[in-house]
């Protein structure tokens, strides 16, 4: 998401699973999909079955992915940067880049700041005592007439192309392997292979997860994957698009809801502290347009905006009090889940709830995880499952060694149902709103979700009515219209995100005709008005549930233009487009750049095809409105401007923990100049003279994160605690495969069996051999499967600078045998 | 373990002769080795269908697991490391019975009805007539049927014969979420390699091919294999498996002799059983 937006518009997976099945090339990198997503593999089998489609896995590992490539390269954990950065210079130096999409399509003509440079492994404008950057420089010129300056020629020495050209050129095939670990030879080789789609007919498709967020350059790992695809001229493109992989069933929808420290619903944001005037925090977000004609969707800020207030507080939130703004929280800094436990750790937070949320197991350094957990008053798990956290204070031997007469912490679990007890929808990878229905009754006392939280909020606002308090307004004026209160159903909630009209709609083009009678769920986002007359809960979601019905509950698989395009199948946002940025997928003139794969195109009188056109629909190609619409400038963005912290071109950096100590590119910058540390944290990093080898932590196919250790058949697939080492590095241990072997970090150890496999070798690196340890990670003290370490014991505090998500996939540990 | 008597060919065991008023097409599993991701679903989909659950064992060092096939795992992934002329391949092959034309394991078998043979291919076991002498293990040119410790019977892949009698497909095939199992015709299934295994030779493996050895008359459950010359490197596959000529002797002129030695034991447990009771079972033993 952090990486995604500031470079297309929106965060999210750009195709979908099925469109995979269309692509010429498929690169697994920074994933495992045939383990982390065998159901999404199938359509990498379709695309080799069907398509002839050649499959790369890059990976540190010989992973079940790899075992179905055509091509496999090993590569360093945490030198994807390098890698691809090398795809760059790769394609920029041998023209193998499809040219009027960069041009016409990209910001590569878009002559930046002066004041922009890139000296030493830093940008222009860095702090270091504050560790961050004045990005003021990372912008663009601007022209007398507003808009901003561009060179169409491409001979501009400022203008984004040559620039990037000369960031990227210290990225020979020579340093690339010397920082990565990968030969020259496969490293030239996989470039050949993309290059091949650099024609217009031609696509390649990225397929990541979590192998690239959980780094502390992560962002800019899907961004160099995301510029390389620009270069290439593959977003848009049906078999082409930067593909995330979420890994929980619905996380996509987590992130689309607002459930993030700073986030509002569909992306919109919470002001800052500074952010008091309403009409400042409105004009600030409400884009304007960069360049002539250009769409610039977030120019509709202020309609999802009010509309969001008015769902939220209906007849309270007026034009008069600014739509309830002071009602809104105003964040002094983001609290995401690194800096909510080390306010616990500092002892200054009372009271925790985790819901669907097991952070003992999932965040980084048990240890620390602990102590704060132990400084609470009260923690409050709402799970189906007795998690790992909800008995953070159990004894558990040597897998959970605490003395529970030491933790005053009060424990309060809430039983719920789990995913196939209750109704609703999910989102997936592909943006597709799917409904389910339960499949049974939740066992016991456990309630849904939605009934807990509802008791919780019904609690708390008589505990407000009674006794008052500092500013009780928010909690008793918001809209609570379920007809059972302390239950409101799944279809009342789905209905609420959709929206619907409080006043009857006028037509905008003749405003004599009613479009949507007062009361109506609204059909799309299209209707949302910022005068208070539309109410809608998340303005993505809108056109989900309208008054034809429930959209995700729709399963009609037809598919007329074969290319996988299910119109009729659930409900995918935006608006039900399929591939987003599909106006990409034509020529500037409007004609789709491969004949074989049509997904839109322009009829003579409006935009039309196999897929919702992700553009004005009546805007004519001889308007010159480019395709990717939600950027005030219409363009993608090579250059990132100045929305990314640690900058506008994507840099190597070394993880916090490097097993070669320095940074090939730059020794006096080694890891990432903009990413935050805690005291604390930067002190517990280990070195490679005391924890030689890189470790990495990952999911196996047969157990799904901490669940699966509490279900029997996972349990028999996968039934104890285990790391991976390749051949060498055991033998210089002296460990055989089925040992016991204890793994040790900076911050703690586990002991494990050991697989012992052909399947990690030892790479060269800055004059180093380079062993990998790996470290799956399902294991813990509760559970059914056989009792084992969390393996979070070992990994470092420290997350990726934009997103703060942990670098969970590079760290150093030392392995010896028990 | 469907009774469809009127679709039984073979029995082991018996000497009176089996229906053939009706005929039914050869079945046959297609296994393509190179499309297994070894998400191991199947052998979630084979514990669930069957209503059988192995024991939460140990690592052993690798990721095999349950490790061996048992009375309860009666399909497993065998994980193989192998260096080819390719550089490193991770050959992944779902293990389990290969329902052979000629199955070892009936002709060995000395209980009468205890393994039968049906005329779509599959070879059954009745376990209600098992008697746990293990012969047909000795018989199984695979490797495959194992004695449960629970109950003393054998036990193996039934290729969902109750599913397949009522025109579903094996539990396994209905999880595979790749397409490396397929299921069909034993025509269709064949067709259905070729297909694969030029796709395997325009991907540079030259001697990718279909596995059905002859020396058992063919096997209803195939692989497609990308080195068919060497079945070996697939977890010890055997590359020309046969039955044991000492199932051959005994199902030969030895049988009878064998056939009269088992009656007299039988007979003579019986009047032990008349005369002394029942066996008891010491404690220890059941424990």
């Amino acid at each position: 998401m952090a990486s995604l937006a500031p470079t297309f518009g929106r965060g999210a997976m750009t195709n979908h699973w099925v469109d995979i099945k269309n692509a010429n090339v498929i690169v697994v990198m920074g994933g495992n999909a045939a383990e982390a997503h065998p159901c999404g593999f199938k359509w990498v089998t379709e695309a080799k079955a069907h398509n002839k489609a050649t499959f790369i896995v890059i990976d540190p590992r010989f992973t079940r992915s790899a075992a179905m490539a055509d091509l496999y390269a090993p590569i360093r954990t945490g030198t994807d940067i390098a890698f691809l950065g090398g795809v760059i210079n790769y394609l920029l130096s041998h023209d193998k880049i499809q040219h009027e999409y960069v041009k016409t399509y990209t910001n590569a003509a878009l002559i930046v700041n002066e004041g922009y440079h890139f000296e030493d492994g830093l940008f222009s404008g860095y702090d270091e005592a504050g560790r961050k950057y004045d990005r003021s420089t990372w912008t663009c010129e601007m022209g007398p007439d507003g808009y901003a300056k561009t060179d169409e020629t491409l001979q501009h020495p400022r203008c984004v192309l040559n620039l990037m050209k000369q960031h990227y050129a210290r990225y020979t095939p020579e340093a690339v392997s010397n920082i990565t670990g990968t030969s020259k030879e496969q490293f030239l080789k996989i470039c050949e292979i993309l290059a091949t789609t650099s024609v217009p007919n031609r696509t390649t498709t990225f397929m990541y997860a979590l192998g690239w967020t959980q780094h502390s350059v992560g962002s800019q790992m899907i961004r160099t994957a995301a510029c390389v695809q620009l270069l290439l001229g593959n977003i848009g493109m049906p078999g082409g698009g930067i593909n995330a992989l979420r890994g929980h069933s619905n996380i996509q929808g987590l992130t689309d809801l607002g459930l993030l420290s700073n986030l509002l619903t569909g992306y919109l944001t919470l002001p800052g502290e500074k952010e008091t005037d309403y009409h400042a925090y409105i004009d600030k977000r409400t884009m304007k347009p960069l360049r002539p004609n250009q769409f610039n969707y977030w120019s509709n800020y202020p309609k999802f905006h009010v509309s969001l207030m008015k769902s939220w507080w209906g007849d309270k939130a007026t034009k008069e009090n600014n739509w309830c703004y002071d009602y809104l929280p105003k964040l002094d800094v983001e609290y995401d889940i690194l800096r909510q436990f080390e306010l616990m750790h500092q002892g200054k937070m009372n009271g925790y709830f985790c819901q669907g949320f097991n952070p003992l197991a999932a965040l980084p350094n048990k240890k620390k995880l602990t102590d704060g957990l132990s400084k609470l008053k009260f923690l409050v798990v709402i799970d189906p499952l007795a998690t790992d956290t909800s008995c953070f204070w159990e004894n558990h031997g040597e897998y959970n060694d605490v003395d529970p007469s030491k933790i005053m912490t009060e424990v309060i679990r809430l039983p719920s149902s789990c995913f196939a007890e209750l109704d609703g929808s999910l989102t997936n990878s592909g943006r597709w709103l799917q409904w389910h229905w339960a499949g049974q009754e939740p066992p016991g006392d456990a309630k849904n979700d939605n009934e807990i939280m509802a008791g919780i909020f019904i609690t708390l606002r008589e505990l407000y009515r009674k006794e008052g308090g500092a500013f009780p307004d928010p909690i008793l004026n918001l809209t609570w219209p379920y007809k059972i209160p302390h239950a409101p159903s799944p279809e009342e909630l789905a209905m609420e995100y959709n929206g619907k009209a409080l006043e009857d709609l006028a037509d905008p083009k003749d405003p004599t005709k009613v479009i949507l009678k007062k009361g109506l769920q609204l059909d799309g986002y299209g209707q949302l008005k910022d005068d208070g007359s539309t109410a809608c809960g998340c303005w993505l979601f809108s056109g989900s549930y309208t008054e034809k019905g429930n959209m995700m509950a729709r399963r009609d698989n037809s598919d007329p233009s074969g290319l996988g395009n299910t119109l009729n199948w659930a409900f995918s946002w935006p608006a039900n487009r399929r591939i987003m940025y599909n106006r990409a997928s034509c020529d500037p003139s409007g004609k789709p750049w491969d004949p074989n794969r049509r997904l839109i195109w322009w009829d003579g009188e409006k935009w039309t095809g196999a897929d919702v056109p992700d553009f004005k629909p009546d805007s004519p190609p001889s308007e010159g409105m480019n395709p990717f619409i939600m950027h005030p400038e219409g363009v993608a963005r090579l250059f990132a401007l100045d929305k990314m912290v640690e900058g506008p071109f994507p840099e190597h950096y070394e993880p916090f923990e490097t097993p070669i100590g320095t940074n090939p590119l730059h020794p006096k910058v080694v890891s990432n100049p903009a990413a935050r540390v805690f005291k604390g944290d930067m002190e517990q990093f280990g070195k490679a003279s005391a924890f030689p080898y890189a470790g990495t932590t990952y999911r196996l196919t047969e157990h799904f994160h901490y669940w699966t250790k509490h279900t029997e058949l996972s349990s028999i697939l996968q039934p104890q605690q285990f790391v991976e080492i390749g051949e060498e590095l055991a033998k210089e241990k002296g460990i055989k495969a089925g040992d016991m072997v204890k793994v040790s970090s900076n911050r703690g150890h586990i002991k494990a069996k050991a697989v012992v496999t052909k399947r990690i070798k030892p790479l060269q690196a800055d004059g180093k051999t380079i062993h990998h340890v790996g470290v799956p990670i399902h294991w813990g003290f509760k559970g059914i499967a056989k009792p084992g370490y969390l393996a979070n014991t070992l990994t470092p505090v420290v997350g990726d600078a934009n997103s703060q998500t942990p670098e969970f996939k590079s760290f150093l540990v030392n392995i010896e045998k028990v | 373990m469907a009774l469809q008597s009127l679709d039984v060919i073979r029995r082991s065991a018996t000497t009176t002769a089996s229906p053939h008023q009706r005929e039914t097409a050869e079945v046959a599993k297609l296994i393509d080795v190179s499309k297994c991701i070894g998400c191991k679903a199947c052998q979630v989909a084979c514990m669930e269908w069957n209503d059988v659950r192995d024991e939460i064992g140990t690592n052993v060092g690798v990721y095999d697991n349950p490790p061996d096939l048992s009375g309860a795992s009666w399909t497993v992934m065998r994980y193989s490391e192998v260096e080819t002329d390719r550089g490193l391949e991770w050959l992944i092959r779902k293990d389990g019975c290969m329902h052979c034309a000629d199955p070892g394991c009936l002709k060995a078998c000395p209980a009468p009805g205890a393994i039968i043979q049906y005329g779509n291919g599959i070879v059954d076991f009745h376990q209600e007539n098992c008697i746990g002498c293990g012969y047909c293990i000795t018989g199984c040119p695979f490797n495959i049927p194992r004695i449960s410790k629970k109950d003393s019977k054998v036990y193996k892949c039934t290729l969902c014969s109750d599913r397949v009698a009522v025109g579903l497909e094996p539990a396994c095939i209905k999880s595979c979420p790749t397409g490396a199992l397929v299921f069909g015709t034993k025509e269709d299934m064949k067709h259905h390699a070729e297909g694969r295994i030029k796709d395997l030779n325009e991907r540079g493996f030259k001697n990718a091919g279909l596995y059905d050895p002859p020396g058992v008359n063919g096997t209803h459950v195939m692989y497609v294999l990308q080195h068919a010359d060497k079945p070996e490197i697939y977890h010890g596959l055997a590359r020309n498996p046969s039955i044991s000529a000492w199932v051959s002797i005994w199902k030969g002129a030895t049988k009878p002799i064998a056939s009269w030695l088992l009656g007299i034991a039988a007979l003579a447990g019986f009047v032990h059983y008349i005369t002394v009771g029942p066996n008891e079972v010491e404690k220890e033993e059941k424990e």
